[in-house]
């Protein structure tokens, strides 16, 4: 199972997720895949750490799947939450390229 | 309307540096999220899907110019350019961030404003019919009361840690506008037969997962009780409601538990321990802040309009407009608009800051300054000269303002759902976007007559889904969304929980199944005066259930 470690920065509440060299990002594509549960046990533990240092608040992994061909969340919540409201196309992470890419929206 | 003393000056301001200081603790990481929730909670400040939201208090629906034009300002600068009308007459900004609220609280606080109580579990905003002071049927305005109410349970400290969240609505005319017995305790103004002012008292009213219309516990409680008899049934609630299940907590399972009986027993138990206490309401009290309300001066005028009979023989878009959006003013030669915030296609309850700007300028040049916010999502002008009605209107028409729709199929409620709340399971507003655009705003919604349809994302049920004349509530099953119908609800003063039709539509069959539904309701009715409700009423579910689950494919889950 393939997750990512999502989390909301303290200060302006936008979804962020854990990348590969320990710091946040607001691009899902930039997000570190986890496979291994050492590895996965490991990064929530940064991620721990990071909302104890008040840089995010209330991290927790999420579970990926492939969707033509790419990794994206497979829970709706999770789609939505990476590239933004599915009624405001024009508003959140889709405007700035970070979406998931080919996510099924409705 | 009312404005703040010095006191009230005071305190908002005190409340808005007391926050201003949490906030800057919370991000030195002086204090953890678990010790700021409950702070930024009793402030409004909520962590959704996307980013913070802040719900800001729109006491009793009541807004003017002034303050409308701030809410637009404050959404250029510091959100995204829109907020999001809310059922309890609140308005949310989708993406503040956390370093820049205490300067949107200042912001309100400048316009006698502000997002108190708008969470939490303490005593709400307090909330009322949206024709408070100009309806044409009002008994009495019930915004004084609604004021009264407000400066007693702001910072209550006896009802600040109640078992949950607690929301009272006043009505002020015989027809329910405000879904009072939807909520924990509703006010209806009366009349004695000695022709004094009051109240109906009901209690334990609310949606959610266990849905209940409110009991009567009074047919006539004098205004000058209405502290002391409120005071009562929240201190009964605060020592006797579950603690122990969040699921349990509100006082509508007390009252189901204890009984309507014994806890009216108990009530007036407490209120008659408490006789001639500080809470007594002297009249002077009353008529001082009945003056903040009094009606603006309306010069008389004639009660019919020969301007606007012209303009709907020639123009259709009028005439259907002044036929849903315009109801009669208790003055001859005004009436009261109702701006639609549910264009077809469109999400429900949106304005974007320029269309705050449009409607304040509306207020401010034709309707005395006032405003008013719907608990269905919509704004008011309450004080439109009749003569004045194609001007306003073609003004509200240039800002995509003038959908003729209130009261019809397409004026939907539906909360903000999966789109961008943390709780929801489904989402609400494409589902209603796509019934709007089925049914529309013309010739066809105009047949199908009053239908209020209203979605729920979850079963918290923050769009009444359970007193929709259709109710429809988003579920996620196996990772699908799944939409499960009701009908016959209302939130009206026949006020009723709606029934389940059966299992569940998918998103893409949602839609089709409520046209069956609306088909069904046409075939059935007596003749076209005939609303949906009576016709449900009066026939029944089965004919609807075998139209949907028999006669079609039926539900797909």
């Amino acid at each position: 199972m393939q997750e990512v470690i999502t989390a909301n920065r303290l200060a302006d509440g936008l979804v962020v997720f854990l990348a590969a060299d320990g710091g946040w990002t607001e691009d899902f594509h930039k997000g570190a895949v986890f496979a291994d549960p050492q590895a996965k046990a490991h990064a929530l533990s940064v991620a721990a750490s990071a909302a104890d240092a008040n840089v995010v608040v209330e991290p927790y992994p999420i579970e990926l799947e492939l969707r033509a061909g790419h990794l994206a969340p497979k829970a709706l919540r999770e789609r939505i939450r990476a590239s933004g409201p599915t009624v405001r196309v024009d508003l959140g992470k889709q405007t700035e390229g970070f979406a998931p890419t080919l996510a099924q929206r409705g | 309307m009312y404005r703040y003393d010095e006191f009230d000056a005071a305190f908002v301001a005190s409340r808005v540096e007391q926050f201003r200081d949490q906030v800057a603790r919370r991000l030195s990481g002086e204090l953890t999220e678990e010790q700021f929730r409950p702070h930024r909670l009793m402030n409004g400040l909520y962590l959704q899907l996307h980013a913070y939201m802040l719900r800001v208090a729109v006491p009793y629906g009541t807004l003017n110019s002034r303050q409308l034009r701030k809410l637009a300002d404050i959404a250029r600068k510091y959100d995204r350019g829109y907020g999001h009308f809310t059922t309890r007459q609140n308005l949310q900004y989708n993406w503040p961030k956390l370093s820049e609220t205490p300067d949107i609280l200042a912001e309100l606080a400048s316009v006698e404003m502000h997002a108190i109580q708008t969470s939490g579990n303490c005593i709400r905003n307090v909330t009322a019919d949206h024709f408070a002071g100009v309806a044409a049927d009002e008994i009495a305005d019930p915004r004084p009361y609604c004021e009264i109410l407000r400066q007693w349970s702001s910072q209550h400290p006896e009802f600040s840690f109640l078992p949950r969240k607690f929301k009272i609505a006043v009505n002020g005319g015989p027809h329910d506008r405000a879904a009072i017995q939807a909520h924990d305790i509703g006010l209806q103004m009366a009349r004695n037969e000695r022709g004094e002012l009051g109240f109906v008292v009901y209690v334990g009213g609310g949606l959610g997962r266990t849905p209940f219309v409110a009991k009567k516990i009074r047919d006539f409680l004098p205004e000058r009780d209405l502290l002391r008899y409120v005071d009562a049934i929240l201190r009964v609630y605060n020592l006797d409601g579950r603690r122990d299940n969040k699921y349990k907590a509100r006082i509508k399972i007390l009252v189901h538990e204890k009984g309507t009986e014994a806890f009216r027993a108990a009530v007036e138990a407490e209120f008659s321990a408490n006789a001639q206490s500080a809470l007594d309401l002297q009249e002077g009290d009353i008529a001082r802040m009945g003056a903040f309300f009094a009606q603006p001066l309306l010069e008389p005028r004639a009660e019919k309009s020969a301007r606007i009979a012209r303009r709907r023989q020639r123009d259709g878009k009028f005439d259907a407009y002044v036929g849903a959006n315009v109801t009669p003013h208790k003055v001859p030669g005004y009436a009261v608009m109702t701006v639609s915030l549910k264009a077809i296609g469109e999400v429900p309850g949106d304005a974007s800051a320029d269309q705050m700007d449009a409607v304040a300028d509306l207020a401010e040049d034709y309707s005395h300054d006032e405003l008013r916010v719907s608990h269905e999502q919509n704004l008011i002008l309450p004080h439109v000269a009749l003569d004045d009605l194609p001007a306003v209107y073609d003004r509200l028409a240039s800002v995509g303002l003038a959908t003729p729709n209130a009261g019809q199929i397409s004026d939907i409620i539906a909360c903000p759902g999966l789109d961008y709340c943390a709780l929801a399971t489904a989402r609400s507003i494409p589902v209603a976007q796509r019934i709007a655009e089925r049914f529309g705003d013309g010739a066809r919604a105009r047949d199908i007559g009053p239908l209020k349809i209203k979605i729920s994302g979850c079963i918290n049920a923050c769009g009444h889904h359970h007193v929709g004349h259709i109710g429809i509530l988003g579920l996620e099953r196996a990772g699908e969304e799944t939409y499960q119908i009701t009908l016959g609800g209302s939130g009206d003063e026949n006020a009723s929980i709606g029934q389940i039709t059966g299992p569940g539509f998918s998103s893409e069959r949602v839609v089709e199944a409520i046209d069956t539904v609306v088909e069904t309701y046409r075939a059935l009715r007596s003749d076209v005066s005939e609303p949906f409700l009576q016709t449900f009423r009066r026939v029944g579910m089965a004919p609807f259930k075998e139209a949907l689950y028999e006669r079609s494919a039926g539900s797909d889950i």
